[in-house]
């Protein structure tokens, strides 16, 4: 293995080293063997001549570094899988036996992940193998793929027994536009930058910034230090939006009206400011490789104090009230457990990893730009229930202000008018590899280019891919009736994972 | 309850008062201008940068399809004649496929054509208009700020505008995302759950062209050719007023 000791990271793809199956498969196993911090960011499949070179990308939590490893395989070939042994490795290996007909033996899992054009086992959306108790008290529940509210769509099937789900497998791939082979099929850098920003319309900031990380390692371009804090600002700010809509959510269902409608009310100052701040309430055109397109003036930096302000006042006010009232807690409390070794097992990444005490941040385990200056305390809740995802999102909110208001004050003085450079030349026959802790968990992009500096592989991967699996254990042994609670508690994204 | 009274008192009445006379900040990306201006002699720069070729260029003029742009607004900071600039008009719905479609001089609104609302909707869904969403491959961004159009602020419910969540108790159907072979199958059986007559809005530059993944082998799009469409909400996403104010003057029309 060869150590990538910062991310982002740009590597010469021929520094990575190849090995043959067997070591590749021990050398992963006894990594990931070293207890609960250690986890597997990306494991993707590059061309090499007429095979396959697998490129496994392991990170440690805990002593801030990331090693690189890989093997060759043929097209169709059969290799011992590592997911009987490591769960986590499961979505990776699915992937590869999708994309490229890899056979992982003894896979115990091994289901279409997207079912994307072309796919190796040539099975269509509407042929998805199911497991299924049977029994003649088991009855099955099927929900959508189009659900009751304006959401998107994927196909929950639930096995049950009366109200009590024993199981329930989620199928996606609805959602999938080929997002990874249109950015490798667009010559144009500017369409690189809006594909980015609408793999996941509630994560643009944190996949725009990986995006930018990647290019700019490869380019060699660095960027002003304006724009890192300013990314970094609005990383946080996109982080508290979507928190604060969610509590929203999960007010609702509990039938907390107040809640309902107050959370999205303070969402909506939050959200419009990144439209006072790019024009886009999203935050789509404003981070691009080399700098920021938008800046943070002088004026939008006291409106921002400002809003903070008023906002942090209700916010705290009424997360207060919610906690206090027995209607919601009673519903909240103990409700879709998943367990710290369950989140571990599954590789469970971000707050749906810190709210059963593993406490897995990018932020903090592998920081770029501004976050490598700071202490980052992650927060970790431990119940593992939708109580703890509800505090982990309230205390998240709290702990983004305070980075906003710090790095506002850290802005102090500082200026930046550097145009948005214009990124051509990429480095020929590199990897790189960048992470952005987002609200959901960490996002990875690894970029690969070829002999001519033009972008071949391109792959992404949304904290979603991981955490789908937390939210199918956490309705076990629950009510059906609980499914919409656990759901919004972790709210994930199905175009992140469908891609 | 002291405290929900003061929360309530504190946080005061969120509602926009009238949502068909709100002005978005300047920097908003809205409706585009094009002036007649000359290009520089050769000049493809727009063209070229634009993410989901909504611009073209002939004779050396400039058109800028609204219903392809994602309003990114790179066109316009990289024109070297300066000849594009977006306002921060957000009235940019249309039933009108072509009236999205804007050329050099053109500085009035975008149109809505009462006479090409179909005979069987006018003055159908005038006070009630029961909507039901399907996401094709939608990035969320389109979905949330039609979940927002309900929300206490824009409050899109006080003119009778919902979403529902059967297509059978719909009275049409609202796409967003530039519609994945995946999603194809089950946006139709949808389709075809919600009673005659229907209307069709299609929210958003994927739905409405495809947007940045147009040319994905991922689409099956022959849904969008196959019926008569009410209207076309274009944005990155659309703004929530863009969408209200775009439904409210469709069922609010009458033919002349």
């Amino acid at each position: 293995m060869n150590t990538i000791p910062h991310l982002p990271a740009v590597v010469d793809i021929g520094a990575v080293p190849i090995v043959d199956t067997a070591s590749f498969t021990q050398s992963v196993r006894e990594y990931l063997s070293e207890g609960n911090t250690r986890h597997c960011l990306h494991y993707v499949a590059v061309p090499h001549g007429s095979d396959l070179r697998c490129i496994a990308i392991l990170a440690s939590d805990k002593e801030h570094h990331c090693h690189g490893i890989s093997h060759v395989v043929s097209p169709g070939a059969t290799v011992p899988s590592i997911s009987q042994h490591h769960p986590q490795m499961h979505i990776f290996e699915r992937d590869l036996w999708e994309r490229h007909g890899i056979e992982f033996e003894g896979h115990p899992w091994l289901k279409p992940v997207r079912f994307p054009v072309g796919a190796a086992h040539g099975r269509g959306i509407d042929d998805y193998p199911f497991f299924r108790i049977d029994g003649g008290e088991i009855h099955e529940v099927g929900v959508g793929p189009i659900h009751a509210g304006v959401i998107e769509p994927g196909h929950f099937r639930f096995q049950c027994t009366g109200e009590d789900v024993l199981h329930l497998e989620i199928m996606l791939g609805y959602q999938h536009r080929d997002v990874e082979g249109e950015l490798v099929r667009s010559g144009n850098p500017r369409k690189r930058s809006v594909i980015v920003e609408s793999i996941a319309g509630d994560t643009t900031i944190g996949h725009a910034w990986a995006h930018a990380m990647a290019v700019e390692k490869l380019a060699g371009v660095t960027c002003d230090s304006v724009s890192e804090i300013e990314r970094a600002i609005a990383l946080e700010l996109e982080r508290m939006a979507i928190h604060m809509g969610d509590l929203g959510a999960l007010s609702l269902d509990v039938a907390w009206q107040l809640g309902s409608s107050y959370f999205g009310a303070l969402r909506t100052p939050l959200i419009n400011f990144f439209q006072l701040w790019c024009g886009n309430r999203f935050g789509k055109g404003l981070i691009r490789p080399g700098a920021n397109r938008f800046r943070l003036t002088s004026e939008l930096r006291s409106s921002m104090r400002t809003t903070l302000d008023e906002v942090e006042k209700k916010f705290t006010a009424l997360v207060n009230k919610m906690f206090s009232l027995p209607s919601v807690n009673n519903r909240f409390e103990k409700a879709g457990i998943v367990t710290h070794e369950q989140v571990a097992l599954i590789g469970a990444v971000g707050m749906s990893a810190r709210m059963s005490g593993l406490a897995r941040d990018i932020r903090h385990s592998h920081p770029h730009g501004v976050y490598s200056s700071r202490e980052y305390a992650s927060i970790v809740e431990h119940g593992g229930d939708v109580l703890s995802r509800a505090l982990v999102r309230r205390r998240e909110i709290d702990a983004s202000i305070a980075i906003i208001r710090d790095l506002l004050t850290e802005l102090d003085g500082m200026l930046s008018t550097s145009p948005v450079p214009n990124v051509v030349s990429l480095a020929p026959n590199s990897i790189a590899i960048s992470a952005v802790e987002a609200w959901r968990g960490e996002l990875v992009h690894v970029v690969v280019t070829d002999a001519t500096g033009n972008i071949s592989t391109y792959r992404v991967k949304d904290p979603s891919m991981h955490n789908w699996f937390v939210l199918a254990l956490s309705v076990r042994n629950n009510e059906i009736s609980d499914f919409p609670i656990c759901n919004k508690s972790f709210d994930l994204s199905y175009c992140g994972h469908d891609l | 309850m002291l405290t929900m009274l003061k929360i309530l008192a504190e946080t005061g009445r969120q509602t926009i008062p009238d949502v068909t006379k709100v002005a978005l900040p300047a920097i908003f990306r809205g409706k585009p201008e094009i002036a007649s201006t000359p290009c520089e002699s050769g000049c493809t720069t727009c063209r070229d940068l634009c993410p989901t070729s909504a611009i073209r260029i002939s004779n050396s003029t400039v058109t800028l399809d609204l219903g392809a742009c994602v309003f990114c607004g790179e066109c316009a900071d990289e024109c070297p004649a300066d000849k594009i600039a977006f306002t921060n008009d957000h009235l940019v719905a249309s039933n009108n496929r072509s009236s999205l479609v804007i050329a050099e001089g053109d500085v009035s609104s975008i149109t809505f054509d009462p006479d090409l609302v179909r005979k069987e909707i006018v003055g159908t869904f005038g006070s009630s208009l029961k909507l039901r969403q399907v996401s094709a491959g939608g990035c969320n961004a389109c979905e949330l700020e039609l979940n927002a159009c309900g929300n206490v602020n824009f409050d899109m419910g006080r003119y009778g505008i919902e979403f529902v969540a059967s297509p059978r108790h719909a009275d049409g159907v609202v796409i967003t995302g530039p519609i994945s072979l995946n999603m194809s199958e089950a946006n139709q059986i949808c389709h075809d759950s919600v009673p005659d007559p229907k209307v069709v809005i299609l929210t958003g530059a994927c739905a409405i062209s495809g947007g940045v993944f147009a040319n994905s082998p991922a689409l099956q799009r022959a849904y969008v050719d196959r019926y008569n469409v009410d209207l076309y909400v274009p944005g990155c996403p659309p703004h929530p007023l863009t969408f209200i104010n775009g439904v409210l003057t469709m069922i609010r029309s009458k033919h002349a």
